[in-house]
């Protein structure tokens, strides 16, 4: 239900033409306002706090549709928030974005490295060890992360006062944030596929369809698996009752997304020839953001390790491990 | 979104499968006594009679054919716990499994009453077993070009030719046989039908061939002048291009394809927990983990659409070629991972296990429609062609 309705804002709000403005550096407030005034910040916050109180299964369809429309705004992180902090807390007005990471460094300065939409981010969330915190965008030094259209920054605060701490589940950061952007990443993988597929079915060459060369069908059929293997990982993520999801279904629905989208993205452009890789032309727009959200919130190896650590501690057999994971 | 992808959304097995599951681990622990990991990791190709019979006197061969044909009446979901608990322990599951898996069904949905009276109650009691007649030397992917010829005579059909890479015909009482029974070859599809084909009759001759592993489950089958009865025909004379897909679509949708290497992952997962040094192979073990979790959701994503009545031909074809990947994989990276330490003591199971399946792990995408073949069927499935 929450998904069509956020769908049409998607199509009419979020076209390729206010990505690339906002891109470039214009202001995101119309499209975050639109967001926003339609409650969709809330949709995690519970119903006694004038939220949607959403279960996690209806999540996943509404973070896919931010993947498959490119949103330039942290407005997956927003609602993720809200699952993350006590419930009652009041969250600030404003962009807010989840930092994959903290650290100190002896002067007590706050480094949070390569943060998604740490360039135009008002708010940033960190785990700060076991305890949630608040970090204000404006105060921060802004490293831009030297990449193309990238809204990617790494941020530094040399106040350690600018930390204000949050109520909530610092633990249950890293499997939201990795699950979130499994999330993403299935719609933008999703969403290439289809873009690759309709390119085959119109480009001619030689007298006939691109995709009706046996060697553009046969990378056309591995796409496919790949997209459809990465989008069911990432679902199944947002398959219990919590409130936030569980670190091993979280951990394997970002490794296996991340593993499908560089060869998603490559196969992609493999496909569309040069145009592909022109500024005009909007498969860009997606598969810059499939290299980084691979990367975003720990890529594969990161998260193959720690399910990795987790079957060898283990006694059970792989077979159990995966049926109960 | 594609039609295609939209079939594969995340779904749970009921839980009333989670019972009968216990009870399928029990009866393998008390029943049966796992031989060597190598052994077991013959998987499906593990033949042993005493075995099925065992399965077939507790009511678990041919779960989803009729109560009254002496089946279970199970759902695909339940078919799907049973097989997944049998191969993971690596049990001998080949005497019953064709006929357990498509050869049975297909008497179920296209034979006579009286062919399913007479078949079904035999394959449920783990009697007789079924082989597949498809292949021929000259018609392997191009199966719709078979020579072997049916023609009519008096009360009955006169058989002649071959099949080949017929798993376990040596051992089995019947072939199902998709052969020529009107028409030139140049027909192609039409003309095509399938026979039951007792294997004890007059003219039939069984002649197994020895792999690079060292086991003989493959066979050569010939075909002189075979008389077989009227009421060999199975379905309707010419339907069998029609039927032999829907057998197809049998064999390709079950969870098997995603298991074939899986007893080899365990025992090399056993090792490293004993040996303490698995800390190096961490990402390798998760990603293999993370890759089988993916298509156990893929494959009971596929179950929910059998028991929904639905025959998923081109999903099942893709489930296929991505886990028959992954099969193949395993045996190449324990491979690497056993041969990163020369100096390193082996467990002789492991080696002797890793070495099996990667002989024979080529074979995962051959069996059941090469890779080839089954991503142009994707591609079809995908409004390519």
């Amino acid at each position: 239900m929450f998904a069509e309705a956020i769908e049409d804002i998607l199509r009419d709000h979020c076209t390729p033409a206010v990505v690339r403005a906002i891109e470039a550096g214009g202001s995101p407030a119309a499209l975050w306002d639109t967001l926003a005034s339609a409650g969709f910040l809330e949709l995690l916050a519970p119903e006694s706090s004038g939220g949607a109180g959403l279960p996690l299964a209806e999540l996943f369809p509404v973070f896919a549709l931010f993947g498959r429309y490119a949103v330039p705004v942290p407005v997956a992180q927003s609602i993720a928030a809200r699952a993350l902090v006590g419930e009652g807390v009041q969250l600030p007005a404003g962009l807010l974005t989840i930092a994959p990471a903290l650290q100190r460094d002896a002067a007590g300065g706050i480094r949070c490295p390569l943060v998604p939409f740490g360039a135009i981010a008002d708010v940033v969330l960190a785990a700060d060890g076991q305890r949630l915190v608040l970090l204000p965008g404006a105060q921060a030094q802004h490293t831009p992360s030297g990449i193309a259209h990238s809204q990617l920054a790494s941020l530094y605060w040399s106040d350690p006062a600018a930390a204000e701490p949050m109520a909530g589940d610092a633990a249950a950061l890293a499997p939201m944030a990795a699950a979130m952007q499994a999330a993403l990443l299935a719609g933008a993988l999703t969403r290439v596929f289809e873009m690759t597929l309709q390119y085959c079915n119109e480009r001619s060459q030689f007298g006939k369809s691109l995709g009706r060369f046996q060697a553009v069908q046969h990378q056309l059929s591995v796409m496919a698996e790949q997209v459809a293997a990465a989008s069911i990982a990432a679902e199944a993520a947002f398959q219990d009752e919590g409130r936030t999801p569980r670190l091993l279904p979280a951990a394997m629905a970002k490794a296996r997304a991340s593993e499908a989208a560089p060869g998603v993205a490559n196969t992609a452009h493999a496909l569309h020839g040069a145009i592909g890789v022109t500024e005009e032309d909007d498969l860009q727009l997606f598969t810059r953001r499939l290299h980084e959200g691979r990367m975003a919130y720990g890529g594969e190896s990161y998260w193959n390790r720690l399910v990795g650590e987790s079957v060898l501690a283990g006694t059970v057999s792989l077979v159990e491990f995966v049926r109960a994971a | 979104m594609s039609e295609l992808l939209s079939a594969f959304r995340y779904a749970a097995l009921p839980a009333s499968t989670q019972q009968f599951r216990a009870e399928v681990r029990e009866f393998l622990r008390t029943s049966w006594q796992p031989p060597s990991p190598q052994l077991r990791a013959r998987s499906w190709m593990g033949f042993d009679a005493g075995f099925s019979r065992k399965l077939a006197a507790r009511g678990w061969v041919g779960v989803t054919l009729p109560q009254e044909y002496g089946g279970a009446s199970m759902d695909a979901f339940s078919r799907f716990v049973l097989v997944e608990e049998m191969l993971a322990a690596g049990a001998p599951v080949a005497a019953h499994w064709i006929a357990d898996r498509q050869s049975g069904p297909l008497i179920n949905k296209f034979g006579t009453e009286a062919q399913r009276r007479f078949y079904l109650p035999q394959i449920c009691a783990g009697e007789v077993f079924f082989c597949i007649g498809m292949s021929e030397p000259n018609a392997g992917s191009d199966l719709a070009s078979v020579g072997t010829r049916a023609v009519k005579v008096d009360g009955g059909w006169k058989l002649n030719g071959r099949k080949v890479w017929t798993t376990s015909a040596q051992h089995c009482r019947y072939m199902i046989a998709l052969v020529r029974s009107s028409g030139e070859p140049a027909d192609r599809q039409k003309g095509l039908s399938q026979f039951i084909v007792d294997l004890k009759l007059p003219g039939v001759t069984v002649r197994p061939i020895h792999d690079l592993a060292g086991d003989a489950h493959f066979n050569e089958v010939f075909f002189d002048d075979v008389l077989l009865a009227d009421d060999a025909l199975i379905g309707q004379e010419g339907s069998g291009w029609a039927q032999v897909n829907a057998e197809l679509a049998f064999e390709r949708s079950g969870p098997e394809r995603i298991y074939s290497s899986i007893v080899l992952l365990e025992h090399w997962i056993g090792c490293l927990r004993r040996g303490g040094n698995g800390a190096i192979h961490c990402e390798t073990i998760g990603r293999l983990a993370t890759h089988l979790a993916t298509l156990r959701h893929m494959s009971i994503a596929l179950t929910t659409r059998l028991v929904a009545g639905e025959s998923p031909v081109v999903e099942a074809a893709l489930v296929k070629d991505i886990g028959t990947s992954f099969e193949q994989e395993i045996p190449t990276l324990i491979a690497a991972a056993v041969a990163a330490d020369p100096a390193a003591d082996l467990d002789a199971d492991l080696l002797a296990t890793v070495f099996y399946l990667t002989q024979v792990a080529p074979t995962f995408s051959l069996r059941g429609g090469t890779r080839e073949i089954l991503r142009g069927m994707i591609a079809r499935g995908l409004g390519l062609r």
